[in-house]
């Protein structure tokens, strides 16, 4: 089909611009504006027979009424890709910017991708060992899940992403590829990532897109989908593991908000569009295993909590669709604890079906519920303590106090480049358990203790 | 007709003269399904419940004639479907792991012969509701195929012998007074009417579920409505999948509605291995589901509650109970309201459109015990999850949904963080069926079931306000009778309401075992209370190797005679105290 190509605009409102009298235009259809030899993208996101309405990535900043030229492409927005991505950097639209020249493609690929039908999926049961004590031990990642950090300005989730992605490994000790998605990420973040993962050796392993906090705002409503669009490349048809990172999700749902706003859509919670749930699902449910297949998608979206508030729209819908969270702490933080992981509101969802007999080791259910138990039972004693004083408790809850102590300083807490196994992890946490008596110890299986209680 | 306008899922059409309301309607050159769901002169407002992603104004739409309607008959059990009825592994087959646009599949197997019985012979007298024939469907379930619920009367002048028979074959012929009609295996309805019946009736059974949190303390009974609101990662899902699996229904219709692909491929993979207690059958042997994701397109999330309990009166028409897990009814609601927005309608709260409370009434108005058209006696039991923005229960799909459902079994996110579960809260959650279940309680399990289970509520109570007190000062400074109570709460918490859902021993528990754990609680606390009157230390009275023997015989415990064993147990330690400060 012949191109369709317009000069001028009749409209422009914000990063929308408004084209009247335009005939045979597709829903959703790529969009080329050109100016002064400057060409940006946009697609169509409401079009009836005289009218298109046409969202721009990288923002309407410069262009004036009669002079772009518009170019129709008649399909959706797609990426280039071929096994030659890994070891690449691009825009957050899917553009190289590392002066390796372009993707010779052997395939073009629809960002938007489809769902996965669920008769096709396969439940993921594989755990990823991540080195860290208490992903491993309380907040299992499972091949395949999608299983964010919920953090805030100031804590060091890059760092933890950074550490995770360096350190996952599989029990058959396959390697990971990485997809790493900057969204509205700062210059400073992102090259720390990066960096970090050049100083390793594991950029050849990895991918990354960059949409910086300084690149146009309308562009990272793009930058996810790319992402996973290649994640899904390199997994399902080249049958690689690959974990996505996608950082920080937060500027990714402003953005939305902005896009939302300049539509005149009505506003929802915090201003955030209504469909936020669904968008939102969009991204995440873009993770899995398939039957058949050989690779899998695992995602480690990473969000800031506004004011830490786990209740704001961003990460509530967040914990509505991904299984389960990984919460950082102020409170930990400021204790020194790194990473400042607070387990209990913190969950894995997949943890269930992939840890234990037959998957990691047998006691690895029993010593996990047993340290939620007693840490949330720590909490409480903290709290009458704060009030009647330490000395006045019971030596029962003095006790208790020790132990969530020395859970927070050597179980939770850990160094950058420490990884540690799964066997070390969990006879850490017997260390710790072995500190109450074997009376408060209800979660465990008698044979469990007999093995391990006290050794 | 032709498209005028494209916005997301709501299609503009022109020349649309003669559509009706609801009308299913083909949108496009890819023939995308979709329901006519706005009127206005020669213009239509079509949602559409596929991508439209690359459609263009000007595109042709077709006319169906049909309204959005389901399949009913052999086969939907075992089987997955969209929200609209569209048999996942079939897709699947046709175009692989990713599901594309404008494929069509029937939603029962054309292929596959049944055995069938039949029951009636020509010149009988037949009306809507009447069984003609029965077979086999799965192991669990005898299908009865019965004349569609509007026939009228009529007679039978013609009809097949019994053998073996595809869906797609006419069973019998019947002339009726507006003419002759072919009764065929399967039979359409349109989803948002309900199908007819006789006569409602009062609920008096309970649905056991094996969950003691409910059983005794939030029963449900079977026709009831009960919602379970929660915030993210409370235990809603996990309650739903365990009422699927244990719930003494005879079909489950599971919906997930805009939720997780992974939670629905976790129910494939695991009920084929489940065993049904009762008949130590498959457990998907008696299921149907439906997998709405939520990245799957918002529309058809829409019509998926709906198709879901069509295919649920169906199977109660034929006499069975059968339960609606809906996960969750909140993605239901927001998916009207995205719709309402595309359509510009005036929004009422938080941009809900106004009429969402009279969706949902309609919705659970759906469910009751019933006097079939044919004389027999189904139910429906339709249990919602909720999922309330940041947790908070004062929103209006928690608030409309409270005022259709007679049980509230309200999560609470501080019990789940200590990962207490199920993390129903006892002192928030109610059930308006207690009374009416009673009865049944007590002549069929326990004379004294309602005596234990009030005592215990009584103790959680009185708990609730001592804890309060704890939080201030510490346990160490009640007086010993607030001391007792706390302790036996704390056995009942963790002893009776805790029930491990991956737990190969307490996954499900029999109402005898339920009320033996429940009886020995309460009768340790009588006779502690009487030693604790006579001053006696509470040390001695409830040593902690007895209350830990309490804690755990939900898991350590799985017959009558071990229960006998901790009773005999528990009186030679109290005689032991009675006598010695006699
Ligand atoms: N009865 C139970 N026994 C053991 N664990 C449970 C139980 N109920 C819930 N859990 C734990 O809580 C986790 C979250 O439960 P679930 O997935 O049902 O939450 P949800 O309320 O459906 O959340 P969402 O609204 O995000 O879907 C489970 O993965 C499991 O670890
Ligand atoms: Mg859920």
């Amino acid at each position: 089909m012949a191109l369709k190509e317009y000069i001028g605009v009749s409209e422009i409102r914000g990063p929308l611009i408004i084209m009247r009298n335009v005939k045979n235009v597709r829903y959703d259809e790529v969009v080329e504006i050109e100016q002064n030899n400057q060409k940006k993208i946009g697609k169509v996101i409401l079009v009836n027979e005289d009218t298109a309405i046409i969202q721009v990535f990288e923002g309407t900043q410069g262009l004036a009424l009669k002079e772009p030229k518009v170019r129709f492409l008649g399909k959706p927005l797609e990426i280039n890709l071929s096994p030659d991505i890994l070891g690449r950097v691009f825009d957050g639209l899917g553009r190289p910017i590392d002066d390796l020249g372009e993707i010779v493609s052997t395939k073009s690929m629809d960002i938007n991708g489809s769902a996965i039908n669920p008769a096709a999926r396969e439940y993921p049961r594989n755990f990823i060992q991540t080195g860290v004590s208490a992903i491993d031990g309380m907040l299992t990642l499972i091949r395949g899940q999608k299983l964010p950090i919920f953090s805030g300005n100031g804590l060091p989730h890059n760092k933890l992403a950074v550490q995770v992605a360096k350190q996952a490994k599989l029990k058959s000790n396959e390697e990971f590829s990485v997809v790493f998605a900057a969204i509205g990420l700062k210059k400073d973040d992102a090259n720390f990532v990066v960096k970090n993962f050049e100083e390793s050796g594991a950029i050849k392993n990895m991918v990354v897109f960059l949409n910086l906090a300084s690149d146009p705002v309308v562009e990272r409503i793009a930058t996810p989908r790319v992402a996973l669009t290649a994640a899904e490349y390199l997994a399902f048809e080249l049958g690689k593991h690959v974990l996505v990172i996608l950082n920080d999700m937060t500027n990714y749902c402003e953005a939305l908000r902005e896009l939302s706003n300049y539509r005149g859509e009505i506003p929802g919670r915090k201003g955030f569009p209504g469909y936020l749930y669904s968008d939102l699902a969009s991204i995440y449910e873009r993770a899995g295993m398939i039957k058949g297949k050989d690779g899998s998608v695992t995602q480690i979206p990473v969000l800031t909590m506004p004011n830490d508030d786990i209740t704001h729209p961003v990460p509530d819908l967040t914990g509505y669709i991904t299984e389960g969270q990984i919460v950082l702490s102020r409170e930990l933080n400021r204790k020194n604890i790194y990473p400042p992981i607070d387990v209990l509101p913190s969950l894995s969802r997949l943890m269930k079906d992939g840890i234990g007999k037959g998957y990691t080791r047998d006691d690895h259910p029993n010593v996990a519920s047993q340290l939620f138990a007693s840490y949330s039972h720590v909490i409480e004693i903290r709290s009458l303590a704060a009030i009647i004083g330490e000395e006045d408790l019971p030596d029962i809850d003095k006790l208790y106090l020790n132990f969530g102590r020395a859970f927070e300083e050597k179980f939770v807490n850990q160094a950058f480049d420490e990884s540690r196994s799964l066997d070390q992890t969990l006879d850490i946490a017997w260390k710790l358990l072995s500190m109450l008596p074997e009376t408060e110890l209800t979660r465990v299986n008698k044979e469990y203790i007999e093995m391990y209680y006290k050794k | 007709m032709k498209i005028r306008e494209i916005n997301g899922p709501v299609v503009k059409v022109r020349d649309a003269q003669g559509v009706f309301m609801n009308e299913m309607v083909r949108v496009g050159n890819l023939g995308l399904i979709g329901e006519v769901i706005g009127i206005n002169g020669d213009m239509a407002t079509v949602q559409v419940y596929e991508e439209t992603s690359m459609l263009r104004p000007g595109e042709p739409v077709k006319r169906t004639g049909k309204l959005l309607s389901v399949v009913l008959g052999p086969g939907l059990l075992n089987n997955i479907y969209d929200g609209i009825q569209r048999p996942l592994e079939e897709l699947m087959r046709k175009t692989g792991s990713f599901i594309s646009r404008g494929v069509d599949a029937f939603a029962l197997d054309t292929t596959k012969y049944w055995e069938i019985t039949i029951l009636k012979q020509k010149g009988d007298v037949v009306s809507g509701g009447d069984v003609i024939a029965e077979l086999q469907e799965t192991q669990s379930l005898k299908h009865k195929i019965m004349v569609p619920p509007l026939l009228g009367k009529g007679k039978i002048i013609e009809i097949k012998p019994s053998g073996s028979y595809t869906v797609m074959e006419t069973l019998a012929k019947v002339e009726t007074e507006n003419g002759i009609v072919e009764i065929k295996m399967y039979q359409e309805w349109p989803v948002r009417i309900p199908r007819p019946v006789k006569k409602r009736l009062e609920p008096s059974i309970p649905l056991i579920t094996g969950q003691r949190v409910i059983d005794i303390f939030f029963p449900i009974s079977k026709g009831g409505t009960a919602a379970i609101p929660g915030g993210f990662g409370t235990g809603k899902t996990i309650t739903q999948h365990q009422l699927a699996k244990w719930a003494d229904a005879d079909v489950i219709v599971y919906i997930g509605c805009g939720e997780r692909g992974n939670e629905m491929t976790e129910v494939l993979e695991e009920f084929p291995k489940l065993k049904d207690p009762r008949n130590n059958v498959p457990l998907m042997n008696r299921t149907v589901l439906i997998a709405n994701t939520s990245n799957m397109p918002v529309s058809a999330r829409e019509a998926s509650i709906y198709t879901g309990i069509t295919i649920a009166e169906y199977f109660r028409d034929m006499g069975y109970n059968v339960a609606v897990m809906a996960d969750s009814t909140s993605r239901w609601a927001e998916a009207l309201r995205e719709l309402s927005g595309r359509l510009e309608e005036m929004p009422a709260e938080e941009g809900y459109p106004s009429y969402l409370a009279s969706r949902i009434g309609q919705f659970y108005e759906r469910a009751g015990i019933s006097e079939n058209l044919n004389g027999t006696t189904g139910s429906v039991t339709v249990i919602g999850a909720v999922s309330p923005p940041g947790g908070d229960f004062s929103e209006p799909v928690t608030q409309s949904t409270k005022r259709f459902v007679r049980c509230f079994w309200g999560l609470d996110k501080n019990l789940a963080y200590s990962r207490h579960y199920p993390s129903i809260n006892w002192l928030t959650s109610y059930s308006e069926y207690t009374e009416n279940l009673e009865e049944w309680f007590q002549k069929n399990i326990a004379e004294k079931w309602s005596n234990y289970r009030n005592e215990a509520m009584k103790l959680l109570a009185e708990d609730d306000r001592l804890q309060q007190i704890i939080k201030i000062v510490g346990e160490d400074v009640l007086p010993d009778d607030q001391k007792l109570t706390v302790i036996v709460s704390r056995i009942i918490k963790v002893g009776i309401l805790q029930q491990n859902a991956f737990s190969d021993v307490d996954s499900f528990c029999p109402l005898e075992k339920q009320y033996n754990l429940l009886k020995i609680v309460i009768d340790t606390y009588y006779r502690a209370k009487k030693l604790v009157e006579k001053s006696i230390a509470i040390s001695q009275i409830l040593p902690s190797e007895l209350v830990s023997k309490l804690l755990t015989m939900k898991e350590e415990i799985s017959n009558l005679e071990d229960f006998e064993k901790v009773e005999a147990f528990l009186k030679e330690h109290f005689d032991k105290l009675d006598k010695t400060y006699a």
